[in-house]
């Protein structure tokens, strides 16, 4: 174990190190951070040791990410310091602790540049990374000149040259207009005869930065940047030290074949005819060996010689074998290898004539979509919607559909919005595009937005033998228990427009379609009410003759919400209710919706829009089709990586029950929440134990090691629910033969403690363990239950039945009669809250094992308060309403003191 | 955070123990000390919960993150989505190749006491994160060379300090 070589600084990472929690490591910075502020200032005692270990001290505090606003002055003072031990000090910690940004940095520009233009080869160095790191406008205004003549000074060594070329590079994109790069065009093309790769590679960089400005200016580099390629690739002549794996360097390989790639096109025929050469022998002549470092090396270049072609528009044969290539790779093993051969795939795509070769992967790439990697199932949903087309939509959209429900929460927003975009693009008939549509409101409620349910809408009011099928659909839909809002909204709309098309079939008559519509009411937010109303008062209109008994319960919802809080919402129940009471001219006012004006959808032409921002430059049209797509996913803040947005602590956190009308929260932002609260955790991994092993082993250079712990969750869970033979084993008692059987544990602990967490067991005895697991949302709930046989033999007349109160709806899937042995069945359970109760549904579980029946009646933990969920309401949200509210018995207020 | 970046090979260079804690960071994009701190916590949660046999890719924010696990340490590269990947990848090996010979046989600890000297040999492998130099042995005889000035500074303000102490006895 290598120590700094200052003991102090030891000391105090020890220290932080041996820290046990992260408020004693605080305490311990803290202590630092007064102790250096003390030593600076005064500063007059300080050795250049001491300022050095202070300020090296800082960095560490600042690395580990604290707050450290004193001590710069010291950091850049140290930059002037004579000695080489202490400038290097100040160049490094000064180029971590400010960025381009900070004033401070002003100070040192004379310094830097007495440096820059000085003799001493150290310090010039030292500079140039400074400059090249964090270096800002004022930096090239001043330096740029300095820093130019340093790159093609002929006196200068290659370790200064190569670090002033990628200064000069930096200062360049940051600042086109003020570094003067006329007349450089000879100097690059002279730059690129260098014989130390060193300043090679950096001037190769610095082309790629030019050249992608203004590619006109350097065709003289172009036969040159061929000639590099073809003296790495082909003639392999390159110092031993160059290459890396036996490769030569692959760094500079592509930089060069990226430079190329800015040049529209390769004119002249010898040239193109040499490069083509080039190409066709990284392409074939790459193989997937053992080694995983040689592979990353020999694909680097082959992927970047593919782009290269793909770019330069090669010949049709040339393309088929690029994608015969791809099609080899996205099947390999390796899996770095199969994500960029998908990816590589998407962008040729652009490519024209290869659609069709493509295509002949399909079944491939949709295997893609269930790999375990998500980096990799991105890539091949990406390839998916790029690929797809009239010909293929129905496949690709239905295994999109497919793989929805399963999907990871961080991707069935995307997956949702590309699903949307092609059923409509490529719906091969107009019902199939209305089953997509609501399956995937089904499937993905919170991530389908409002453009794709009022689409669906135009869809099928414009289009008149597609009405019936979609209330029809609609109506099926509302059967089941629980349904996300979105499908409240659109089936309530269908079917108060076009449910009375089907008055005749069973099931449909006005009373039964308002009374399933009307059954939703309770769980809506306000945003829907307004729907359902409209919605209603349509029901009542098409009623010919009249029903008095459900003419009269529509106009107490209309009367109730006269008064309601809403202006939409008070304004419709009123109109409504007028209205209905005029007979006759209600059937004008509220006769069928006329057909919307065609027009672009909005989801497509935000897809559009985004692609036109990105083409640019040619070489990034390549890219187009793939930035295209991830710009859909940025019509929404949220952080596409399936952290929770934000923890809601605002100034007034309420508990929202459900069915409460205040709700104004967009349903979809509750989205990638985890249904059940944290999902985020501090420390992902707990500590494990050969912590000290990972620290004193190597960084093991010859490959990543194997497995790793599995994750905590599917531990626990499986502790929990699953039990073990050895349990089993245990518990039996021997000979037990009739009488009952005696549960294990206390069934009313296990109930209350699963009223606070959501998986555990529910019951257990000898031959049976029920655990359960269960997810919350707003009103709805999922919960399975985890019935695990624990004995060698079979249950038989296994039987679940649930009893569920008034307020809950409950649907339980179907319960095999028989657990074979040692075998665990899942049953997942739907639960939907109608209103707050306190009374709890009960499961009537029996089962038969030999000639003993079992049966007992377990207390389900769907109580109330899984259906809360915290809101954050902003005062200038709160104050508003709370002022509306006319006293008792809205209002209470009191005050408490503590 | 990210969409004020200009066009880079690496916005930043991250190293994280597999307990989440941070070894070295390098941000050559300007992020504000409250960013970073997003950025490392967004990421630790990304990276260090991937399995062993993934690729060695993330997609983060419109970016792709590159990384590679070494016993106990991620290193992390973050770079634009149009970049190559194993190029990268690449950069990152190579660095780990140059720090184990570096320190001969390099561990967790040696980065973890020696972190001021791991920048000064980052400072070698990327600037403005770009890369630099492919010869291994260059980057070694120049980090030499610099110990070596180090060492004889030291030993020149010990042989003056002897000198004053002497006179001024």
């Amino acid at each position: 174990m290598a120590l700094s070589g200052m003991r102090g600084l030891s000391v105090f990472i020890s220290d932080v190190r041996n820290c046990q929690n992260k408020e004693q490591e605080r305490l311990r910075v803290d202590k630092e951070l007064g102790n250096v502020r003390t030593r600076f200032k005064n500063e007059k005692g300080l050795s250049p040791y001491e300022k050095k270990k202070y300020v090296w001290k800082m960095l560490y505090i600042y690395m580990l990410g604290y707050d450290v606003d004193f001590g710069h002055m010291e950091a850049v003072s140290l930059i002037s310091a004579p000695k080489y031990p202490e400038k290097q000090v100040g160049y490094i910690v000064t180029a971590c602790l400010l960025n381009e940004n900070h004033d401070f940095l002003r100070l040192a520009i004379n310094t830097v540049r007495n440096d820059i233009i000085g003799r001493n080869e150290t310090f010039q160095c030292l500079a140039l990374t400074l400059v090249g790191n964090i270096g800002g406008r004022e930096f090239a205004e001043s330096l740029a000149a300095d820093v130019q003549k340093l790159l093609i000074s002929s006196s200068c060594r290659p370790l200064v040259r190569k670090k002033a070329a990628l200064c000069l590079l930096r200062l360049y994109r940051k600042n086109p207009d003020v570094v003067n790069v006329d007349g450089w065009a000879d100097r690059m093309a002279q730059l690129l005869d260098e014989r130390d790769l060193g300043v090679l590679t950096s001037s190769m960089s610095l082309l790629v930065a030019l050249v992608s400005n203004n590619h006109e200016a350097y065709w003289s580099c172009l036969p040159k940047c061929v000639k590099t390629l073809e003296r790495l690739a082909r003639n392999q002549d390159i110092p031993q030290e160059y290459t890396y794996y036996g490769i030569p360097s692959p760094w500079l390989q592509v930089k060069t074949m990226r430079a190329l790639q800015y040049f529209p096109t390769v004119e002249d025929p010898n040239t193109r005819r040499s490069l083509f050469e080039v190409l066709q022998r990284i392409l074939m002549g790459t193989d997937v060996v053992k080694n995983v470092n040689k592979n990353n090396a020999s694909h680097a270049v082959l992927f970047e010689a593919l782009a290269l072609v793909m770019h330069l528009d090669a010949e049709k044969e040339m393309m088929s074998q690029c994608v015969a290539l791809l099609g080899k790779f996205i099947a390999v093993r390796e899996p770095n290898i199969r994500y960029l051969g998908l990816e590589n795939m998407t962008r040729m795509l652009m490519v024209t004539d290869v659609q069709d070769i493509i295509k002949r992967h399909q079944a491939q790439i949709i295997t893609s979509l269930k790999d375990p990697d998500i980096s990799i199932r991105r890539r091949a949903l990406d390839l998916l919607y790029g690929m797809c087309d009239v010909s293929n939509a129905k496949d690709i959209v239905e295994e999109l559909l497919q793989y929805l429900s399963s999907a990871d929460f961080a991707m069935r927003e995307e997956l949702s919005l590309k699903a949307a975009i092609l059923a409509e693009k490529f719906a091969p008939d107009l019902s199939w595009y209305v089953d997509v549509i609501l399956q995937l409101i089904d499937k993905a409620g919170d991530f389908v937005s409002d453009d794709i349910w009022f689409r669906v809408v135009q869809f099928v009011t414009n289009n008149e033998d597609l009405q019936s099928y979609a209330a029809a659909k609609a109506r099926e839909y509302l059967n089941k228990p629980a349904i996300h809002e979105t499908m409240v909204k659109v089936s309530a709309y269908i079917l108060g427009e076009y449910g009375h098309l089907l008055a005749r079939r069973p099931g449909y008559s006005p009373k039964e379609l308002f009374t399933i519509i009307h059954e939703k009411h309770p769980t809506v937010s306000t945003s829907t009410i307004p729907i359902l109303l409209s919605s209603y008062a349509k029901i009542l209109m098409h009623t010919q003759p009249p029903e008095p008994e459900l003419q009269n319960q529509i106009w107490t919802i209309f009367n109730k919400y006269e008064s309601c809080i809403d202006v939409e919402i008070q304004q419709r129940a009123a109109e409504y209710f007028a209205l209905s009471r005029k007979g006759a001219s209600l059937m004008d006012i509220l006769a069928e919706m006329p057909k919307f004006p065609e027009r672009q959808s909005a989801l497509i032409r935000k897809a559009e829009d985004a692609e036109v921002d990105t083409a640019e430059q040619s070489a990034i049209k390549l890219r187009a089709q793939q930035q295209m797509s991830t710009a859909l996913v940025v019509t929404d803040q949220r952080p596409p990586n399936g952290m929770p947005a934000q923890p809601s602590i605002g100034p007034l956190s309420l508990v929202k029950v459900p069915s409460e009308t205040v709700d104004s929260q967009n349903p979809g932002d509750q989205g990638l929440t985890h249904p059940n609260g944290v999902v985020y955790k501090e420390d992902p991994q707990p500590p494990s134990q050969d912590i000290i092993g990972d620290l004193l082993g190597t960084l093991s250079i010859e490959g990543p090691p194997g497995a790793v712990a599995q994750s905590p969750q599917s531990a626990t869970y499986e502790a929990e629910g699953a039990p073990s033979a050895a349990d089993a084993a245990a518990l039996v008692p021997v000979g037990e033969e009739s009488g009952s059987v005696q549960p294990i544990g206390n069934i009313n602990e296990r109930f209350y403690a699963l009223c606070l967490k959501d998986s555990g067991v529910l019951y257990e005895d000898p031959n049976i363990q029920i655990g359960i697991k269960a997810e919350w949302r707003a009103h709805q709930g999922r919960l399975v239950l985890f019935l695990g046989n624990k004995n060698t033999a079979s249950l038989g007349s296994v039987q679940a039945l649930i009893l569920p109160p008034t307020h809950l709806k409950m649907e339980l899937s179907l319960v095999p009669e028989t657990i074979p042995p040692r075998a665990q069945v899942q049953c997942p359970l739907e639960v939907m809250n109608l209103r707050p109760s306190r009374d709890v549904a009960v499961l009537d579980f029996s089962y038969k094992f030999g000639p003993t029946m079992v049966n007992v009646k377990l207390r389900l933990p769907a109580v109330l308060n899984k259906f809360l969920q915290p809101i954050t309401v902003s005062p200038e949200e709160f104050f508003p309403q709370w002022r509306s509210l006319s006293g008792p018995p809205l209002k209470l207020q009191e005050v408490v003191c503590i | 955070i990210v969409h004020k970046l200009i066009k880079l090979q690496i916005h930043f260079v991250l190293l994280i123990s597999r307990q989440g804690k941070v070894r070295l960071t390098k941000w050559y994009s300007p992020y504000s000390q409250k960013e970073r701190s997003k950025v490392i916590r967004e990421l630790s949660g990304i990276v260090l919960n991937r399995g062993p046999k993934l690729c060695n890719f993330v997609e983060w924010r419109g970016h792709r993150v590159v990384y590679r696990r070494y016993a106990g340490l991620y290193f992390c590269m973050c770079i634009d989505e149009a970049d190559n990947e194993l190029e990268v990848l690449d950069i990152i090996h190579h660095f780990v190749e140059i720090l184990d010979r570096y320190f001969g046989s390099v561990c967790e600890l040696d980065l973890i006491f020696n972190f001021h000297k791991a920048y000064y040999i980052l400072d070698e492998v990327l600037i403005a994160g770009e890369f630099q130099e492919s010869s291994k042995r260059t980057i070694i005889r120049l980090l030499s060379t610099h110990d070596s000035m180090v060492e004889m500074a030291k030993e020149e303000a010990t042989s003056i300090g002897n000198m004053i102490a002497q006179v001024t006895k």
